[in-house]
């Protein structure tokens, strides 16, 4: 079990390094990229308004990203509008974030923060109709962060009745390209129980969890070369079968074996009576083996 | 364990050594494959050398052909590549078949009795054009006079022995557009006669020998020119002013140019816009006002006048070189279900030299094309055949009052295909008597017995393999007990249904599609409209196809509801709405009709059939109805709801509006949209945990509601090879079609589309380009859902206390996880289907058609993203193979064995009611089915089981006991006796 371990441990190596070797030629700030490493993930920048769990889970890539400030960085605003079934769009929060501009052209935006407006006294009206009629709450985004609206808005959309809990909660996860903004998925942070139940929030405020999402990398297709193979081989004795005791591998052999025997013997005892019943205890020698 | 260890592997190796190849025997028994050419464009009659009566053709599946005339058969052909259609056909040196194609860019020799191709030579084109190609009609074969190539704004001339370039002219400067080419016999200068921004007329007069230009005379028309043009004779054409109201004469003797102008209103009064028709007679020239094709004689000096006028449903042939200097043409028009066949003479149109009446299937539609050959009869007078193009696409050989022989070229542009159940056998029928008597039935085994001892005779085998095709029964038109045998569907480019028997790929049924409001519909889908087995078991049943009058989306929509055991329309309406989106929705009525929603431009949906029962039933679910729109010109994906009934607007109750739920935004400047895919509706998981080798479970994200889509850079979508690695990549994503959620997003730096890929359960697997590995890449990507992963104790679910039966929600967020592997695969791909049985059980087979317009069954466990360098036992003992950076290609895993489908298009598979078998149909140019069995037939004895040895071993081992016995009996009685 153990060498099973090394060798997947060595396999891992091998991708990881192979890996590690693409993010340093494409990118040029390659400390920025989370785990120097580890498997290229997706850089997610989590921003949560009221879940401390995620912010330190996260809190160490984000530190780094504080602590390297870039002078191309600029400060972008957009923001999230809503309506209530068919109604037009409004604005309903903020929000704010850092762009990064690489010296290879390429975007990203850091240091997402979102303020949530909360809800009117006629946006209240409006939700709580939606939610007697089991509507549709849609939001929509600008399609580019840096020349709002860009082609077109992102619009997402979720039943009014998944929202509710003690608040109104909700989860963004908000997919990247550069500044654009491809899709934005939204909805309860959990479950969302079918049938949906007709239940008005405790209290009107919103807790909102934000996700930011940029493509994940494709790992290289690994080319197994003469070297790792040779590697692999130099580490020897690669996984021997694990050792079985000589009755675990043999058992189906020995049982009709030892019933053979058995029945030799018991034949041989008849014999001893009977000198020429040598046929008939051939012929019982066959039974167990037809019974099988 | 030990033992199942033991039972594993044996496994393993069984299903992975032996594979799933075929012994030479075996093939054509399942199945079929058959060769067809497309819709003929051109014909070549070639009767020069007696002997063997041949037609050359050229057709729009880019095909070139060479067809026996007696029979219609293929001597050879050629498919060339989808983006090389042919321009031009003819026959050179009375040996070579030249084909131009590609624009005029590519000029081919094929000789004329194998079909090898001589050479080739590529033309330099500077842009898109018409092309032309004139090829001498020179007698004498020893004297090479050069085929000139007009193409992309340069005149070639090329030897027609070696294809060598003589000389080229470049007239890309003068945009100078040559309309013909003229080489009077026996004359080395050549006279072009082309236009300049179809405004000017210019002949040159060329040196054919060295390609100089002799003399050169233009001449400007003030109207300009339409571009249609009819050459009337050796220096004579006729082309029409770009206003359609003017025939201009335009003569060109000797180099001198003369215009003669006779407005179309002189002709034939209260004229509309004409059209010169293509048929090239001499001295005359058919022109179409009206609706009715008038013929217009033009005379000495330029001077037309109409001799004849048909009715416009008339198709023409070429005129053709008869006796004493006449010229003769053929004429095919339709009255009832007849069509009459007539060839004239040029000069006397009132000359009939040949009058025939055919009697014509309704279901081929009206001629298109005729094109005419002479012969001489036994008493030495003039015969004619006629090679005739249906609107169906068919071809037909009228010869002496009737069809010689047809092909049903419909079936090599086929657009969508489904299956469908045969008829259960009536209790009176009895199964048809193939075992006649015991004594032949004992022959029957007694042969089989030998075979499979390996004692037959050459004789013998052919004997089996007779009795195997006759004794599986495979060619009944009824439903056997293994679902074997059904029937194939095809809609074709020409709008013709057709129903394919598995068995022997005979045509049961064919349809044309028809309508009120247009002439010919063209076919878009097909669809299972009603497919009774619970109720109403007294219909039959029935497929929609759906139709649009004109190839424009926005056009209005026919749907025809056609019968499948009979092959009648039940029905068709025009529904006054256009046709973007059918979906089927997964309801049916007490009749087990299907409800359908088709969406408009609009943008409203239409629900389908039309009763108050569908309404009801769709309002029961109008909460949860969602469908999405891709539009890959904009890049954006449009996710929509249904929202109100269109009774503001319209009266119909059957029409609904909808809104708009989510949208997916790629940004124009790095993303485009190549490829989209869903599961097909109808496919069947059998379970949907996957154990894995740690006795752990992984539950496979099964929705219906997943989209896969692929996006390359705007760069990267052209060629392979047209960008450097760092300009293009390749983005995938799975997007949830409720929600419009995206949940999973891969991109491959360096990577190229075209992308083919499939989607089945819970994995898809796609095929593209890797720029810096200069190689394909094939990957896979499974989803597995998480929310489920608890379900794992067996008190809970003994207990109750699992959440597997909880309804699932699409607007729970989804807690999934992805599994992906890369591999190269060395061939490039057309496309690629995956196996399906009946239960979902057996394992999978991806279907690759593969460039070389072969299928490649693959497994899909190569494709596992589990693979890793070194399995542990377990993973082997699971079945997990050992991680390769490639996937092989196992030359006995090709299903089509040694045929080729050419022009693959498409491969279908559906399940038979045997778990273990599937259906596999391929289509292109060719078609071809076979049944296929991923795991083989472990449900089944095979066809070549030998009933008899099993009988006989039987009957030997009973008489060996009762002799042994005997024998026993009688000694222990001496023995008791000593």
């Amino acid at each position: 079990m153990a060498k099973l371990t090394l060798v997947f441990f060595l396999s891992f190596l091998i991708f990881s390094s192979s890996i590690a070797f693409q993010s340093d030629e494409l990118l040029v700030d390659d400390d920025e990229f989370g785990l120097e490493g580890a498997k290229p993930r997706s850089t997610d920048l989590y921003t949560s308004s009221s879940s401390p769990q995620q912010q330190q889970q996260q809190s160490p890539t984000i530190r780094r990203r504080y602590s390297d400030p870039t002078d191309l960085d600029s400060k972008v605003q957009f923001t999230l509008e809503h309506a209530f079934g068919d109604s037009d769009f409004s604005p309903a929060g903020t929000f704010s974030a850092r762009l990064k501009t690489w010296s290879h052209g390429g975007k990203t935006l850091t240091k997402l923060r979102f303020s949530r407006n909360d809800f009117s006294a006629e946006e209240k009206d409006a939700f709580k109709n939606l939610l007697k009629g089991d509507d549709f709450y849609r939001i929509r985004l600008p399609s580019n962060v840096v020349s709002p609206p860009g082609r077109e808005f992102v619009v997402a959309s979720v039943r009014a009745r998944c929202l509710p809990r003690d608040g109104l909660d909700e989860h963004f996860i908000i997919h990247m390209e550069g500044a654009n903004i491809l899709a934005v998925s939204y909805g309860s942070p959990g479950a969302c129980q079918y049938p949906r139940q007709f239940k008005l929030p405790a209290k009107w405020s919103f807790n909102s969890h934000t996700i930011l999402k940029s493509s994940e990398q494709a790992p290289r297709t690994p080319i197994f070369t003469e070297e790792i193979l040779g590697s692999e081989n130099a580490e020897g004795e690669v996984e021997p079968p694990p050792e079985r005791s000589f009755w675990a591998k043999y058992w189906m052999y020995l049982i009709p074996l030892g019933l053979v025997v058995m029945n030799a013997v018991t034949q041989a005892s008849n014999m001893a009576e009977e000198p020429t019943g040598g046929q008939a205890g051939g012929a019982q020698v066959q039974q167990p083996a037809r019974r099988r | 364990m030990a033992i199942r260890v033991f039972l594993l592997l044996l496994l393993f190796l069984s299903s992975a050594i032996v594979s799933f190849s075929l012994y030479e025997d075996q093939a054509g028994l399942a199945d079929w494959h058959q060769r067809y050419i497309g819709k003929v464009k051109h014909a070549v009659f070639h009767t020069q050398k007696t002997g063997r009566k041949r037609v050359i053709v050229s057709t729009e599946e880019n095909v070139v052909a060479s067809l026996d005339l007696r029979h219609g058969e293929i001597f050879w052909r050629h498919v060339l590549g989808t983006k090389d259609a042919i321009d031009g056909v003819g026959i050179a040196l009375g040996k070579y078949v030249i084909t131009l194609s590609s624009e005029g860019s590519t000029l081919r020799a094929w000789n004329l009795p194998d079909g090898q191709m001589v050479w080739e030579t590529a033309l330099s084109s500077a842009h898109h054009s018409k092309s032309l190609l004139s090829v001498p009609i020179n007698l004498k074969v020893d004297k090479d006079y050069p085929i000139t190539v007009f193409g992309g704004g340069y005149l070639h001339a090329v030897s027609a022995i070696d294809g060598e370039v003589l000389w080229e002219k470049d007239f890309t400067a003068e945009g100078f557009e040559v309309q013909r080419v003229l080489q009077p016999l026996g004359s080395t200068v050549i006279y072009v006669l082309g236009f300049v921004n179809l405004s000017e007329a210019v002949v040159y007069q060329i040196d054919s020998k060295i390609g100089e230009v002799v003399a050169q005379k233009s001449m400007v028309f003030p109207g300009g020119f339409s571009g249609e043009i009819s050459s009337v004779s050796s220096d004579k054409v006729v082309v029409l002013d770009s206003k359609k109201s003017i025939l201009v004469t335009i003569g060109f003797i000797d180099g001198d140019i003369s215009f003669q102008k006779t407005p179309v209103s002189d002709l034939v009064e209260n004229s509309g816009n004409a059209e010169i028709l293509s048929p090239l007679l001499s001295n005359m020239l058919a022109v179409k006002v009206n609706k009715r094709t008038i013929f217009v004689k033009v005379g000495g000096e330029g001077k037309l006048e109409v001799v004849d006028s048909l009715s416009d449903e008339t198709a023409m042939s070429d005129s053709l070189p008869v006796a004493d200097d006449q010229e003769a043409f053929a004429s095919v028009h339709h009255e009832g279900s007849k069509i009459h066949l007539m060839v004239k003479l040029v000069n006397e149109l009132d000359n009939v030299l040949l009058r025939e009446t055919i009697q014509m299937d309704q279901h081929r539609g009206r001629v298109h094309k005729v094109f005419m050959n002479n012969y001489i009869r036994t008493d030495r007078s003039n015969g004619f055949r006629a090679l005739i193009v249906m609107e169906d696409h068919s071809l037909l050989l009228l010869q002496q009052g009737a069809i010689v022989w047809s092909r049903e070229e419909g079936l090599a542009s086929v657009t969508d295909v489904t299956t469908a159940e045969l008829p259960v056998e009536k209790d009176g029928v009895s199964v048809a008597k193939v075992e006649h008597t015991l004594f032949e039935w004992l022959k029957g085994h007694v042969l089989k017995l030998k075979g499979s001892l390996l004692l037959a005779s050459p004789e013998d085998v052919v004997a089996i393999q007779e009795l195997r095709v006759k004794s599986s029964g495979k060619n009944k038109l009824t439903r056997d007990h293994n679902g074997f045998r059904k029937l194939i569907l095809a809609l074709t480019r020409a709008g013709k249904l057709f129903a394919l028997h598995t068995g022997d790929g005979r045509i049961v049924w064919s349809m044309l599609l028809k309508s009120q409001a247009c002439e010919r519909p063209n076919g878009i889908s097909l669809y299972q409209w009603q497919v009774p087995h619970h109720h109403a078991m007294d219909k039959n049943p029935s497929v929609l196809v759906v139709g649009r009058c004109g190839s424009d989306s926005s056009a209005p929509g026919v749907l025809s509801f056609v019968d499948v055991y009979t092959g009648k329309k039940i029905t068709s309406s025009d529904i006054g709405h256009s046709v973007v989106q059918v979906l089927p929705l997964p309801f049916t009525d007490s009749t087990e009709q299907r409800l359908h929603l088709i969406a408009d431009t609009v943008g409203h949906v239409h629900l389908y059939p039309k009763t108050s029962e569908a309404l009801s039933i769709f309002q029961r679910e109008f909460q949860n109805i969602y469908w999405y729109t891709v539009g890959a010109d904009d890049g954006i994906i449009r996710g929509h709801v249904m929202k109100s009934s269109c009774s503001g607007e319209t009266a119909d109750e059957y029409c609904f509006t909808t809104r708009e739920l989510w949208t997916v935004v790629f940004p124009s400047e790095s993303e485009k949209i190549i490829s989209t895919l869903t599961r097909k509706p109808n496919e069947v998981v059998h379970t949907q945990a996957k154990v894995n080798t740690d006795q752990d479970l992984l539950y496979k994200y099964v929705s219906r509601n997943l989209l896969f889509v692929a996006t390359v850079s705007p760069k990267g979508a052209g060629e392979i090879g047209s960008v450097t690695p760092e300009e293009s990549s390749l983005v995938v994503y799975l997007i949830d079609t409720i929600t419009g959620r995206i949940l999973h997003r891969l991109s491959h730096q360096g990577c190229q589309g075209p992308v083919h890929a499939v989607f089945s359960e819970n994995w898809v697997v796609y095929h593209y380009f890797n720029l810096r590995a200069h190689k394909y890449e094939v990957t896979v990507v499974e989803i597995y859902d998480q929310s489920r992963a608890e379900n794992k104790n067996v008190w809970k679910l003994i207990l109750g206390k699992h959440n597997l039966t909880a309804p699932i929600t699409s607007y729970s967020r989804p807690e999934v996880f992805t599994k992906s592997q890369s591999y190269f695969f060395a061939q490039s791909v057309k496309t690629i289907a995956v196996t399906s049985t009946a239960k979902g059980i057996t394992s999978k087979q991806l279907l690759i058609g593969t460039i070389g317009d072969q299928i490649l069954a693959l497994d899909k466990r190569f494709v596992d993203p589990r693979r890793t360098l070194n399995p542990s036992q377990a993973e082997k003992e699971e079945g997990i193979i050992p991680l390769t950076d490639s996937l092989p290609i196992i030359p006995q895993s090709y299903v089509t064995h040694s045929h080729r489908v050419e022009g693959l298009k498409g491969i279908v598979t559906a399940p038979s009611k045997l778990e273990s078998t599937t259906h596999v149909f391929a289509y292109g140019v060719d078609l071809f089915y076979t049944r296929l069995a991923p795991s083989k037939t472990y449900d089944s004895l095979t066809d070549d089981f030998s009933y008899a040895l099993l009988l006989i071993t039987i009957v030997a081992l009973v008489a060996a006991i009762y002799i042994t016995w005997a024998l026993s009996e009688k000694k222990e009685l001496s023995e008791k006796w000593r």
